[in-house]
């Protein structure tokens, strides 16, 4: 891992691979890439002529990684409630602990949250870490990072998934630097890559121009977190057995200086578009607001909800909470209507991973009918009311 | 009040549309244009709202990058803010938010000491909303990220956090770091004079050495990540487009839907 590549400088000469003793290099179109033959010797770091080739000290760790065994998944809750995400992460996290040959756990913080607790285990935990207290009813950062900090000291987890949510993207950050390690962002793929238990992350970069995987080869524990409504649920049975660990609670003034006053839930009506398994989504296309009232009905008819664009909220037509994409909610329903929306790389991230795609839009060279199942090129408010026409006369 | 703005130069990407090299699997950079990342714009304009209110206080931009995000600097300086100071090494290079954080936390400490400190929940590029966190829990302050409002009184912060699904109220001791989010305010535009003030005031540019980090904490080298394989992502292969009057496509789709038990 320590000898690399700058693709910046690179001009694919080729000497690096004709010297390298260990068939370790080869071209990948203009560009010479390392494979897993490498073995750091740096001969290509002296016969590179554009010190494009660098050989990077590893970063200096005094922890034992073989230490560091099992999965864990952060089981948020709200209101004492599970979030769907955290039985998507039991999912993933079942996946990663067999194929690692060690057990999946979830760790849970929450005030008399028992009973979720046994669900953790229907969901295939095999042990339960809970952590019960007054403070920790709703997520604070103090609170819960010196509770989970302490309790990765003392059973020395290798692997911590999170959602990627609004508490759990201000969780993971603190546990990162409190257990001095790696921690990536909004995975969409993770895989155990090699024969160091190394975990493989993906995630999109670049407002989703780009993916990038990513290791965190000399730290532990590795942390991920992981969009909501990206991972496969795990299976809700019963019969399964697990163990519930109680865990220590511990705070004083200092881990508890920032208070919640208050939870303001939205009055309107929410918008889940990570569970939904239709959506009818609008952008600039619509032209106006009056768009959203038409896609509405539409998914009405569906039982579906309404999804947005970027440009569609950023133009005010509809609440933040509707968006779609890389800044937003990734989704995968059934179906996928997109309506008047070209199909922006931000948005295409967060909604390409649909069962079914249609697309309709005046512009036939729009990007989303590259991603569509079915195209239709057309005014939407025309075609619109003649697939709900067609809906109704199937329902009849 | 001592105010600290944490501001970073991004590319553009959410309004240009990207292009990738398709040999070598990389963006091309060229011809899209650099700004001062949009949270952070909302961040730096939460602090000159309180300049506003009380103009005893004063702003200061900390930025990290490449030596061509001088320009950005001078912008927040024509908005508003009073002093910049600009991390540029090469030991700073191809930084993970780990590492990131480790030299802008040590760069606030030798500043000296601050009421507040703003940041934007995450930049456009990495979109990893951790290096506020991150620095706030190497600072050892509270922290409040999503923040949609904040009003100071009496010493405090109260803020609305913004959720998926409401917002809650957090009441925090100064000094805390806070992160800001697009809902929090409308970034002003620098003004002519603020555009001459700004070259009258000084960009103060250190590296390791005057930050005193060693250099194996920051820069590649201190990052506990590493990027192993970038790609472009792959999109589902085009369908089918269908073809006719509105009327003739809508019951096409809806028969193939329905053939597919789709719906």
């Amino acid at each position: 891992m320590s000898v690399q590549i700058n693709k910046e400088k690179c001009k694919g000469c080729t000497l690096c691979v004709k010297a390298c003793p260990f068939d370790a290099l080869a071209m990948e179109g203009k560009l010479a890439v390392i494979n897993e033959n490498c073995t750091e010797c740096g001969v290509c770091v002296e016969t590179c002529k554009f010190d494009a080739i660098v050989k990077i000290d590893d970063m200096q760790s005094d922890i034992n990684k073989d230490d560091y065994r099992g999965v864990w998944v952060f089981a948020e809750q709200r209101d004492g409630k599970l979030m769907s995400v955290a039985i998507e992460l039991l999912g993933e996290g079942r996946k990663l602990a067999d194929e690692l040959g060690t057990e999946l756990c979830a760790i849970f913080l929450g005030e008399d949250v028992s009973n979720e607790a046994e669900k953790l285990i229907a969901y295939g935990a095999e042990k339960v870490y809970l952590a019960e207290d007054s403070e920790l009813k709703s997520y604070r950062p103090g609170a819960y990072s010196k509770v989970i900090t302490a309790a990765i000291e003392t059973y020395k987890p290798e692997i911590l998934l999170m959602g990627a949510t609004h508490i759990g993207r201000d969780l993971g950050p603190c546990l990162a630097i409190n257990s001095k390690t790696g921690l990536t962002a909004d995975c969409t793929k993770l895989e155990i890559g090699d024969e160091e238990r190394n975990l493989y992350q993906t995630r999109p970069a670049f407002g989703g121009n780009l993916m990038a995987t990513i290791l965190c080869p000399y730290s532990r524990p590795q942390m991920a977190t992981v969009r909501p409504g990206v991972m496969k649920a795990a299976e809700y049975d019963a019969s399964r057995t697990g163990e519930i660990i109680n865990l220590a609670v511990d705070l004083d003034e200092y881990d508890l200086r920032a208070k919640v006053l208050e939870i303001v839930k939205s009055t309107k009506h929410a918008v889940s578009l990570s569970d939904a398994e239709v959506i009818v989504a609008g952008g600039n296309g619509l032209g106006g607001p009056e768009g959203f009232e038409l896609l509405e009905q539409f998914a009405e008819k569906l039982g579906g909800v309404v999804g947005a664009t970027r440009a569609a909220v950023d133009s005010g037509w509809i609440a933040h909470s509707h968006l779609v994409g890389q800044t937003g909610t990734t989704v995968r329903p059934k179906i996928y209507f997109a309506c008047g929306i070209s199909g922006a790389i931000q948005h295409l991230s967060g909604m390409s991973d649909s069962e079914y795609i249609v697309a309709i839009n005046t512009n036939k060279n729009a990007p989303i009918f590259k991603v569509a199942d079915y195209g239709l090129v057309g005014d939407l408010y025309k075609i619109i009311p003649e697939i709900m026409e067609q809906i109704d006369q199937l329902n009849n | 009040m001592k105010i600290l703005v944490l501001a970073k130069r991004v590319l553009d990407t959410a309004n240009t549309n990207l292009k990738m090299d398709p040999i070598r699997g990389t963006l091309i950079k060229e011809g899209v244009p650099s700004i001062l990342n949009p949270d952070d714009a909302n961040a730096l304009e939460a602090a000159l709202a309180i300049k506003d209110e009380d103009p005893e206080t004063t702003i200061t931009i900390l930025t990290m990058g490449a030596p061509a995000a001088k320009y950005m600097i001078r912008e927040c300086l024509a908005m508003g803010a009073d002093e910049a100071y600009f991390l540029t090494d090469d030991a700073f290079g191809g930084a993970d938010t780990y590492s990131t954080s480790a030299t802008l936390a040590y760069a606030a400490k030798k500043i000296g000491d601050f009421d507040l400190i703003l940041a934007g929940r995450q930049s456009i590029v990495g979109d990893t909303a951790q290096v506020g966190p991150q620095v706030a829990q190497r600072l050892g302050l509270p922290l409040v990220t999503y923040a949609q409002n904040i009003k100071i009184k009496d010493g405090k912060a109260l803020v609305e956090r913004q959720l998926e699904d409401g917002y809650e109220v957090i009441e925090a001791p100064l000094p805390c770091l806070i992160t800001a989010v697009g809902e929090l305010n409308t970034p002003r535009y620098m003004t002519a004079g603020g555009i001459l003030a700004a070259y009258e005031k000084e960009i103060i540019t250190w590296g390791c050495s005057e930050i005193e980090i060693d250099a194996g904490i920051c820069g590649l080298v201190g990052s506990p990540t590493r990027v192993v394989r970038s790609f472009a992502p792959e999109l589902k292969g085009s369908g089918e487009m269908l073809e006719g009057s509105p009327q003739a496509m809508a019951e096409t789709l809806i028969s193939k839907l329905h053939e597919k038990h789709v719906i």
